[in-house]
């Protein structure tokens, strides 16, 4: 093991993180904290409790997942479509480390970023709304596997990616609707049944219910499958990594 | 005598996606400690073979080793001892130069040496731009960076991809300059070039590449010696049907036209035996309307060579 190699990488990427610190924390933390102001404050003292929860407190573990999500997939997957895209990716391929190696340092510190990025997001909901954590090592547990799932799925973009825009597309156009949907805002039963039904296949649901479950004890479903959902993501991002590397998908011609 | 190879390749092959075949069957062997250039024309094949060793692109066929260590099962060993300089400049652009070469040094697992790496700065006349952001420099600069990162972790083989490619003087004479320390410790340095004069100075072997094949790798002293060899053409008055038996112990050689008679010899020897061959033709009463003579270089090897591929 290279642990010397991992961590040039990961030295590398936190680096990048402090150098875009507008851009990667405070933009994502500032967004956060308008939606609280104009839903948690604003609109959201004008909506009805929902499961006994205020609104504002409501939406805070499905405000850390969208942040958690969009910035750990274009995180990790710029990380590493930069080397490629600009050429410095030579000095990786030619180097003594591990496709494992290369991924550990990578989406080790994309994923760091994600964690800081959600503790610092709620941090901040403390001060809009009261907040409840009734399981915080299983909140922390969802906190840490989603930064690593959404960053290895970066990962995966950041490989396939043959431009700017392909970047751009997955975090914009598939995971933001898809949180949106995915009870951010709102529980799935508020809906009507039909609309309910086709929820249950959105996967963010899996994880929004998830992580509100470890703030509030409930949930659109039930814990365990939420649990069992996100490490069936996260062995299916592994498997394609794992099938990118050995075939050199992209990267090694 | 040659040493033990530093770089064993054997039946090397490489045929891209598309279908482009850019290496058909390589043999190389490189000796530890000399200075290897490879000749060969835009698309040959050189970039490719590189790649392949360094690691960057994978092999279709056949095997390399560095230093006894397959490139494969031994990617750790093998990629640890190779440093390699890339014939784009491809830096990153946000960050210092000392961080890069930090960075690059982690990268190939070898612990903190700041002394080293000091030295290898100024080495390189990097050092008054160690805390400079790599965007800012020249192109000049950004190639001596890319020289350092190769460098940062002590490699005991050194690719340099077309090295001197848009470079000034002075940084093609400090760049000689770290070659010939780098030699002077025992590093294996191959280089590929375009340009004859750079091989004919600097190397110790050519080869040469020609569409994903080597037609040629000898040592370049033979090489020179061959170079040294000129060939006297003496154009006659009257036609000749046959070299004449007087002359048989000159090895003259007889145009089909007979009318010019050719004599090879070595300006690097004692005697050329230019006098006596001119003296001897008097005495056989055969004159001349003309002598000239003609001198092969390297640059009408390769030329040849290259031509030759055009006309396949």
């Amino acid at each position: 093991m290279n642990y010397r190699g991992v961590l040039a990488i990961y030295k590398f990427e936190m680096a990048r993180t402090w150098r875009t610190v507008w851009q990667s924390i405070v933009s994502p933390v500032l967004s956060t904290a308008l939606y609280f102001i104009v839903f948690g404050a604003a609109i959201g003292s004008r909506i009805d409790e929902i499961d006994g929860i205020s609104y504002g407190s409501f939406i805070v573990p499905g405000l850390i997942m969208l942040s958690l999500l969009t910035q750990s997939v274009s995180n990790a997957s710029f990380g590493i479509y930069f080397p490629r895209f600009s050429g410095t990716i030579y000095e990786i391929l030619s180097a003594p480390v591990s496709y494992f190696e290369v991924v550990l340092g990578y989406v080790g510190a994309a994923a760091t970023k994600s964690i800081i990025l959600g503790v610092i997001i709620l941090a901040t909901a403390g001060f809009f709304v009261d907040l409840q954590v009734q399981h915080p090592f299983l909140m922390f547990g969802f906190l840490v596997l989603t930064s690593v799932t959404f960053s290895l799925l970066g990962f995966i973009i950041g490989i396939w990616a043959e431009g700017f825009e392909k970047l751009q597309v997955v975090p914009l156009l598939v995971i933001t609707p898809l949180t949106f949907l995915g009870g951010t805002f709102y529980s799935i039963s508020m809906l009507p049944p039909l609309w309910q039904q086709i929820s249950l296949i959105n996967p963010v649901v899996y994880l929004i219910s998830g992580f509100r479950w470890s703030f509030y004890g409930q949930g659109d479903v039930n814990i365990w499958v939420s649990i069992a959902f996100s490490f069936g993501f996260l062995f299916a991002c592994l498997a394609v990594i794992a099938w990118i590397f050995k075939t050199g998908y992209k990267l090694r011609p | 005598m040659r040493m033990q190879p530093v770089i064993e390749i054997k039946g090397l092959a490489k045929t891209y996606d598309d279908g482009f075949q850019a290496l058909k069957s390589v043999d190389l062997e490189i000796s530890k400690g000399e200075i290897f250039a490879l000749l060969g024309p835009n698309g040959a094949g050189k970039t490719t073979l590189i790649s392949i060793v360094c690691g960057i692109v994978n092999a279709s066929a056949g095997s390399v080793a560095v230093a006894g260590y397959d490139i494969k099962t031994d990617y750790r060993k093998t990629r640890a001892m190779i440093g390699l300089v890339p014939q784009e400049l491809t830096t990153e652009a946000f960050e210092s130069v000392w961080d890069t070469i930090t960075f690059s040094r982690g990268l190939f697992g070898k612990p903190k040496d700041p002394a080293y790496l000091e030295q290898l700065l100024k080495d390189l006349s990097l050092f008054d731009k160690k805390d400079s952001k790599i965007m800012t420099l020249s192109g000049g600069m950004k190639r001596r960076v890319l020289i350092a990162k190769a460098l940062s972790h002590e490699p005991e083989v050194l690719f340099l991809d077309e090295p001197t490619a848009g470079v000034d003087v002075e940084l093609r004479k400090d760049m000689w300059n770290v070659v010939s320390r780098l030699r002077d410790n025992g590093v294996t340095i191959i280089l590929t070039t375009h340009y004859i004069e750079e091989a004919e100075m600097m190397a110790d072997r050519i080869g040469v590449i020609r569409r994903g094949e080597i037609i040629l790798v000898e040592d370049k002293k033979a090489l020179m010696h061959k170079l040294g060899e000129k060939q006297l053409k003496i154009h006659l008055h009257n036609k000749l049907d046959a070299v004449p038996s007087k002359l048989a112990s000159r090895n003259l050689s007889l145009s089909d036209d007979g009318m010019t008679l050719g004599y090879t010899y070595d300006t690097t020897s004692e005697r050329t035996g230019i006098t006596s061959l001119l003296s001897e033709l008097n005495d056989a009463d055969i004159r001349f309307r003309d002598i000239e003579t003609t001198q092969r270089s390297l640059e009408d090897i390769f030329v040849g060579l290259v031509h030759e591929e055009r006309e396949q």
